[in-house]
């Protein structure tokens, strides 16, 4: 198992194909991604990397976190998640994790919190059919409808599908395609939609439900250590 | 500018598709890459454009209407569209709208679109 990665999502565009198509891309973007900390069998149970995306005002970070990140000695983070992973795909503290990490038409999985929509009704919650526009139907023409049987059993079931709270949940759209990368900028991007709303992190893992292809790297792409002050430089001018 | 704008300018860039300046009215012919098999051959479309859509961005379409053996005919395409070898105004109309949805319910004589006879070319533009 590979490590995954944490990402911010920058939006959503088109790309044109020599062949003619059209590919709808979400562009997410990887902003100083590190390792943090590593989660080793022996010392807590299981082996995992902690990966730190964005940045942060040192100010702005509670001292706990601030001693985190000075034991790993990276930047603070903004943005902080865990990745199980083999122990043979530990990756040392203090990496950096770039963009070619995926291979082209290689298959992922995208987490992230979904857009909220407050209270939503059974028709846009659920897909209901909503009541009918005549025949008698006054001023409920978008309720539910009945919610159960009559007397027995007297009661509505636990779990009925009504209206109530949408979305702002974490939801994982499985097996997108990583159509293109772009290591210099840190830019992946992934055929259709991923969870979440513009600016918003969200964590990439290779699909469960696909073959990991070959020639991906292992246990990740990591920048090269000379290079980072001359690299860095210009993908920090492009964000602005 | 943000990330998806330079993103777009950039692919627009790369593409170096010449757009000549036209607008909704006009007639315009569009030279469109057909597959047969193996073979590629550009097909020549020609009708009103109706309507564009989403500016000159890389979203940017346009409908192009025809009659076509006394059927009415609409085609969409995106702008951009690799598949598109050409475009070519070959008369420019007078109208008052930006959608001509109108000339769906309308045939022959009240068809008609006037032609614009003090054309400017943009400035800056070679069209």
């Amino acid at each position: 198992m590979r490590s995954g990665i944490i990402a911010k999502k920058v939006g959503m565009t088109r790309l044109f194909m020599e062949d003619g198509k059209q590919i709808p891309v979400t562009v997410l973007q990887l902003e100083n991604l590190q390792v943090v900390a590593q989660r080793t069998a022996d010392q807590h149970g299981y082996s995992a990397v902690q990966l730190g995306c964005g940045s942060v005002k040192a100010k702005r970070v509670s001292k706990a976190m601030r001693g985190h990140f000075a034991v790993a000695k990276v930047e603070p983070k903004r943005k902080v998640a865990e990745f199980r992973v083999a122990p043979e795909n530990l990756i040392d503290v203090g990496a950096e994790i770039t963009a070619d990490h995926y291979a082209e038409g290689q298959f992922v999985d995208v987490s992230g919190t979904s857009i909220g929509k407050g209270f939503a009704g059974g028709m846009k919650r659920h897909n209901f059919g909503g009541l009918r526009a005549s025949h008698g139907v006054s001023i409920s023409h978008r309720s539910h409808g009945s919610t159960g049987q009559c007397q027995n059993p007297g009661k509505v079931f636990k779990g009925k599908k009504m209206a109530g709270h949408m979305g702002a949940v974490r939801v994982t759209t499985q097996n997108l395609q990583v159509v293109k990368t772009d290591a210099d900028r840190g830019l992946v991007f992934i055929k259709g939609a991923v969870p979440g709303s513009k600016g918003g992190w969200v964590t990439v893992k290779d699909a469960v439900k696909k073959p990991l292809p070959e020639g991906v790297p292992t246990p990740a792409a990591i920048r090269a250590t000379e290079a980072p002050a001359a690299a860095e430089a210009p993908a920090e001018g492009g964000e602005e | 500018m943000d990330l998806i704008a330079e993103l777009e300018a950039e692919q627009i860039a790369a593409l170096g598709k010449e757009i000549p300046d036209f607008k909704a009215g006009d007639t315009i012919r569009v030279g469109y890459k057909v597959t047969e098999g193996t073979r590629t051959r550009v097909q020549n479309y020609e009708g009103v454009c109706i309507s564009r859509k989403n500016g000159k961005g890389i979203a940017g379409s346009f409908t192009v209407r025809k009659i076509s053996f006394g059927e009415g005919v609409e085609r969409v395409f995106p702008l951009y569209s690799t598949n598109i070898d050409s475009i070519t105004v070959v008369r420019r109309g007078r109208v008052r709208r930006a959608k001509l949805y109108y000339l769906r319910s309308r045939r022959g004589k009240s068809a008609r679109i006037a032609e614009v006879t003090n054309y400017k070319p943009l400035k800056g533009a070679d069209a």
